[in-house]
């Protein structure tokens, strides 16, 4: 008797779980449909026109034109390059200041914190304008390495690649560093005095012990800058005064000046496939779910 | 000197081997942060050129954007635009952060194989590339008329700020003990009252922080804008984008510098609610 009342509470409470789970499932809901109107009806749209040519029809001339056209692969190349450069440069100085920050004490460490999040949180466009007005002719720049008699005249740094990329190296560095930091404090530094005491040099232990645990950290936050640079638009169309067009600004002028959503499209599905790739590496190297709980 | 000698590593480097670092450090942080203050004092020069330092002073350029309505076929109407940002951005935080609390609480509850599949998608707003977003979405706004208008703008500004307020609350809840509710609701409060009197007053900092940053998102967001806003309805950094592209006009310095004021009066909000941590 009582085992078939044990059954009974058991189907009951499976039933009630079954239900709970539902109302949990239900108040995601609104966000799913979000998600799914906004951006998975949108771009699936836009991977239809990309297969729509100029005469209505189906035809993969949008694609053919990407390979065939040299403007467009200018343009793949400008994409690349400045992403790769940005990346590489980001690199080599977020490094050395997140492994000085996981050096110091918490205090410290939060107090250089500070420096990187003000950045981090000023607006883009702000930080974009800024570099603008350092960068010009008669700009800061300029001026202080005019006085200091290093240059004889005004050299050009802004509206070209240089500008492009002091921009936005300033404005990705703060995505390279937080992940690579928080990957680098919660390294057991017992590993480290392990190393030394067993005879390695500090040079030694730094490649063979702390380098390689900083790895994760390091490749989640290139991955991050690099993909964020792919699709960057506003900082080379004000720092690279139309001499550097990346793949997001053709998005845009192709619609905006051209009409043309069949061009568009095409590109933009490219940009997302490339970036779908490298998120999907990304997350098999880190788990991506570690950003979301930091 | 013999602090040079002070060891600073587990690996008992010197300082003095260690300098180098420290003074590498010292100037990136000095790089990361001043260069965007140079257009405060830009901000106050009377000089329609922008050099440094200003030769004069003058309020010119904070007049020309809080009376760009007087200016009889004025390039920019900066107020109108600026108004039509706060207006976004509060009814930003309105829709965006009670949908993704919602759904934050559903993710922490759900079993780990439904919120594997979740994740990825309440992200996604922040892995497609943006300039693809905003053009799918022009694409949308079209068919329903929504071009140019404030609630057109509202949708998909919370569309780019929902993955940051699920990211905040997710958190905030993955530390809370869910048994207080079970707790409330064995003793007769219903599933709703159980969050309002137990949950939520202990991540309300949690949820005033997401407020905080929705806002933020909304405000400086540019690409969205630049396809959906129009008409009447521009927002402040679509203006100041569209300016800079054609010139370099200082009232654009005096708008940065209300602007930093603003972030960074935000950033130290956050912070301080940060410090004074959701206690669980």
């Amino acid at each position: 008797m009582s085992s078939t009342s044990d059954h009974l509470n058991q189907d009951g409470l499976k039933k009630l779980a079954a239900r709970e789970n539902l109302t949990f499932l239900g108040l995601t809901l609104p966000y799913l449909l979000m998600v799914a109107f906004l951006i998975v009806i949108p771009v699936g749209w836009l991977f239809y026109l990309s297969f729509i040519g100029r005469d209505g029809t189906f035809s993969f001339e949008n694609y053919e034109r990407m390979i065939t056209s040299r403007s467009y692969m200018r343009i793949f190349i400008t994409t690349f390059k400045i992403s790769i450069l940005t990346t590489i440069i980001c690199t080599l100085i977020g490094y050395p200041l997140a492994y000085f920050m996981s050096q110091l004490s918490r205090k410290w460490a939060n107090i250089c914190m500070v420096g990187v999040l003000i950045p981090f949180w000023t607006s883009l466009l702000v930080r974009t304008y800024a570099w603008l007005v350092l960068l010009q002719k008669k700009g800061l720049l300029n001026n202080i390495a005019l006085d200091l008699g290093l240059i004889s005249e005004p050299i050009k740094i802004v509206h070209n690649t240089t500008g492009t990329l002091i921009g936005m190296v300033h404005i990705m560095l703060p995505f390279l560093i937080l992940p690579l930091y928080a990957n680098m404090r919660a390294i057991d530094k017992d590993c480290l005095k392990a190393a030394s005491s067993l005879g390695a040099t500090p040079t030694r232990a730094f490649w063979t012990v702390f380098f390689p645990l900083s790895l994760p950290g390091l490749f989640a936050g290139l991955l991050i800058v690099f993909v964020l640079c792919l699709g960057f638009y506003v900082t080379p169309a004000i720092l690279g005064g139309g001499r550097v067009i990346m793949a997001a600004m053709k998005i845009s002028s192709n619609i905006e000046l051209y009409f043309s959503w069949g061009a568009a499209s095409a590109l933009g599905v490219v940009l997302l496939v490339v970036t779908a790739i490298i998120l999907y590496i990304a997350s098999k190297l880190v788990s991506l779910d570690q950003f979301g709980n930091k | 000197m013999s602090f040079l000698n002070k060891n600073v590593s587990e690996t008992q480097i010197r300082l003095k081997n260690r300098l180098w670092l420290y003074i590498f450090s010292f100037i990136t942080l000095f790089l990361l942060i001043v260069p965007s203050l140079v257009v405060i004092p830009m901000s106050f020069s009377a000089s329609q050129y922008l050099e440094f330092p200003p030769q004069e002073w003058s309020l010119r350029w904070y007049e020309n954007y809080f009376f760009s309505w007087k200016v009889e076929n004025g390039f920019n109407d900066w107020m109108a635009a600026t108004w039509t940002s706060i207006k976004v951005a509060v009814l930003t935080i309105f829709v965006a952060v009670p949908i993704g609390t919602m759904a934050a609480y559903g993710l922490v509850n759900s079993s780990s194989r439904t919120s594997k599949i979740l994740f990825p998608i309440f992200i996604s707003p922040m892995m497609v590339p943006i300039i693809l977003v905003a053009i799918g979405l022009f694409y949308f706004f079209v068919q329903f008329k929504l071009v140019g208008s404030v609630l057109g703008l509202v949708i998909g500004h919370s569309l780019v700020a929902l993955p940051l307020v699920l990211i905040i609350v997710f958190s905030a809840l993955k530390n809370y003990d869910m048994n207080q509710e079970k707790v409330a609701r064995s003793l007769g409060a219903g599933r709703f009252r159980a969050f309002r009197e137990i949950t939520l007053p202990q991540i309300k900092f949690s949820i005033i922080s997401a407020s905080l940053i929705a806002f933020l998102t909304s405000f400086d967001e540019i690409i969205i804008s630049l396809f959906v806003a129009g008409g009447d309805n521009s927002t402040i950094t679509r203006s100041m984008f569209l300016a800079l592209r054609d010139q370099i006009d200082p009232t654009i310095a005096a708008i940065s510098t209300i602007l930093i004021i603003i972030s960074s009066g935000l950033l130290i909000v956050v912070q301080l609610l940060g410090n004074n941590k959701d206690q669980h």
